[in-house]
């Protein structure tokens, strides 16, 4: 995950506290966004950014799961993201951002 | 309408192994945070050979001497599957490393490379049986001393040259405090002009082009080139005509990350229709930083450290010939500041708007060049199949559009995209990659249309979250020349003009 990223969201969950914060995913590959879903939660895997040991529990989802996907304006849904559901693999990128969070998330 | 043409392609790689080791900015990073670390210690056997780079079909589709759809056809991984390849190709050429420290020789023009006397010799012998650089070999000169060599680089800051595990040379810095001009930026920008030198060596030489006949440079790689009062002032562009004896040219350079060969293109195609100049080449070379980018996951994963090629191109856009295939000025597509970032926004602004202004579909274009990345490097990274994301991005706004039914869209990915394979050097495989094979078949009148879709990720800079892309369509000639003026037009009015004469000397009778 982009060592920037990392940063804005330690930033955030100091500012905030972690339990008032989820995580909403763009990725689009499965592997990545579990990577960025094991990184808010347990901690960077790669050990290279801010986020290196720092379990911050936050549970991170993909924008196309459905308690997300059921937030959002139907219209904005289809204008933007709907044509990627056509694209990416849905179920593995879905199944590996849950496996993370239903492992280490806190809240 | 005159369109400009596409009147000749050039492609080149440079096999750097070791410019991987020392200035690939993973291994910097990694050197400098964990100098002992299992990675650096098991890189240097993962690394290819000459021959296997040479070998590695993705790299003989990038040169010309493989089509890239014979890799749809190729078991995988193509890293162990690849037949005996050439270092030579239809484009261009793969040229080993230790040519290329000579090549950076031949291009210092500050006396900032040294090379070992014995290595200088060898290099200098070579490259004078090389046929694009024997007039320029005699510039190596006699080389220097090891002993001197290594104080440079022990006292003076300067980086090393290595080659099978021997020092045979250094770059040094060309300042003493100027972080821009230091030893490692200074190999790194002698670097993209020696390969953008290769890549326009080839273009002049393989389309018997007079070095004297261009009249603008474009480069368009991702360094920047400049001292501590201007980083990135320039001038890439003048300083790879000079070594190419374009005397008559002058240049500059467009930066726009990995999509600004399809802006250089655009203005290179712009430049020519105005009738500013005759002849404009886009030109770009090769990054240091990205080679072993993704190596700790190709280290990992047990893969071959496949980032170790410099990528290079030039292209050289010209006046209607009614011969090469046109690039279609009505049909530019750019990502405006105003259209957001989303995939399908992308898609229209860059693919379906254009084709829309000329009326045509998405099944009109043959085959789209997108981001050309070789997925056998991606893949292992977590970047998935770049191309392939692409062509289903492309299909399924088709779909959505009612251009293609849904359950057409793997054929549509199949008929109209290709595998990529280009090296990950960010500006490199952005559309342009395929331009070459894209005139071949229509030359050959194999193909009508591709269209050439440059992206690039301009987050990168901090200065800005939007994302960029601009695409244009290539068309096969038609073989109508109108010397800049529009015939139908003309013979329009000369009817109506032949029409009133008839009329009046009806009407006197």
């Amino acid at each position: 995950m982009d060592l920037e990223n990392q940063a804005r969201i330690k930033e955030l969950a100091e500012k905030y506290g972690p339990e008032n914060l989820v995580v909403i995913l763009g990725g689009a590959e499965a592997e990545a966004s579990g990577l960025a879903a094991e990184t808010v939660s347990n901690g960077d895997p790669t050990f290279a950014g801010p986020l290196a040991g720092v379990q911050l529990g936050l549970p991170a989802y993909h924008i196309f799961e459905e308690p997300i996907k059921s937030l959002v304006d139907a219209q904005v849904y289809d204008e933007q993201v709907s044509m990627m559901e056509m694209v990416l693999d849905v179920d593995a990128i879905v199944k590996e951002v849950a496996t993370y969070r239903e492992q280490y998330s806190k809240y | 309408m005159d369109y400009p043409v596409i009147k000749g392609a050039a492609y080149a790689l440079v096999h750097a192994p070791n410019l991987l080791l020392s200035q690939g900015s993973t291994q910097c990073l990694e050197r400098a945070k964990n100098p002992d670390s299992q990675y650096l210690k098991d890189l240097p056997g993962r690394l290819r050979c000459y021959q296997e780079a040479v070998n590695y079909a993705p790299n003989q589709v990038f040169i010309g001497n493989l089509h890239p759809d014979s890799l749809a056809d190729m078991a995988r991984p193509w890293y162990e599957n690849s037949p005996q390849g050439r270092a030579e190709g239809k484009f261009g050429e793969i040229m080993a490393e230790d040519y290329f420290y000579g090549l950076l020789k031949i291009c210092d023009s500050f006396d900032l490379v040294m090379l070992e006397q014995d290595f200088a010799r060898q290099v200098r012998e070579k490259l004078a049986g090389h046929p694009l650089f024997a007039a320029d070999a005699a510039a190596i000169g006699d080389g220097a001393e090891e002993a001197e060599i290594r104080k440079r680089i022990d006292e003076q800051g300067a980086e090393a040259l290595w080659l099978d595990g021997k020092l045979v040379g250094c770059v040094k810095r060309a300042h003493d405090w100027d972080v821009n001009l230091n030893a490692h930026v200074m190999l790194e920008n002698l670097s993209v002009k020696a390969s953008a030198v290769l890549a326009l060596k080839n273009l002049l030489a393989r389309h018997q082009v007079n070095p004297e006949a261009v009249d603008y440079i474009i480069e368009c790689s991702e360094e920047a080139c400049g001292d501590v009062n201007q980083r990135g002032g320039g001038n890439f562009a003048k300083a790879v005509g000079e070594v190419c004896r374009c005397v008559n040219a002058t240049g500059s350079d467009v930066r726009a990350f990995c999509a600004a060969p399809a802006h250089a293109l655009v203005q290179a195609a712009g430049l020519v229709q105005a009738g500013i100049y005759d002849n404009v080449v886009v030109v770009a070379g090769g990054a240091t930083a990205k080679l072993g980018m993704n190596g700790k996951d190709h280290v990992a994963k047990g893969l071959p450290v496949l980032e170790d090629m410099l990528g290079a191109f030039a292209v050289l856009v010209s006046k209607n010939d009614g011969v090469n295939p046109v690039i279609r000025t009505d049909c530019i597509g750019r990502h405006n500041i105003g259209r957001g970032s989303a995939p399908q926004a992308v898609i229209e602004a860059l693919v379906t708007d254009p084709l829309d202004k000329i009326g045509l579909k998405i099944t009109d274009v043959d085959k789209f060049s997108v981001e050309m990345q070789n997925p056998e490097i991606t893949m292992p990274a977590g970047a998935g199949d770049v191309p392939a994301a692409n062509y289903k991005m492309i299909g399924a706004l088709g779909v959505k559009r009612g251009d293609i039914e849904r359950q057409d869209l793997a054929a549509f990915v199949e008929k109209h995209g290709m595998p990529g394979f280009a090296p990950t050097q960010g500006h490199i495989p952005s559309g342009v990659p395929f331009i070459g094979h894209a005139r071949e078949m229509m030359l050959a009148g194999e193909m009508q249309r591709a269209m050439i879709v440059g992206k690039g990720s301009l987050f990168l800079a901090r200065m800005t979250n939007l994302f960029d892309g601009v695409s244009f369509l290539i068309e096969a000639n038609t073989g109508t020349v109108s010397g800049g003026h529009d015939m139908e037009a003309v013979k329009k009015v000369v009817a109506q003009a032949m029409r009133r004469v008839a009329e009046q000397l009806l009407e006197n009778q």
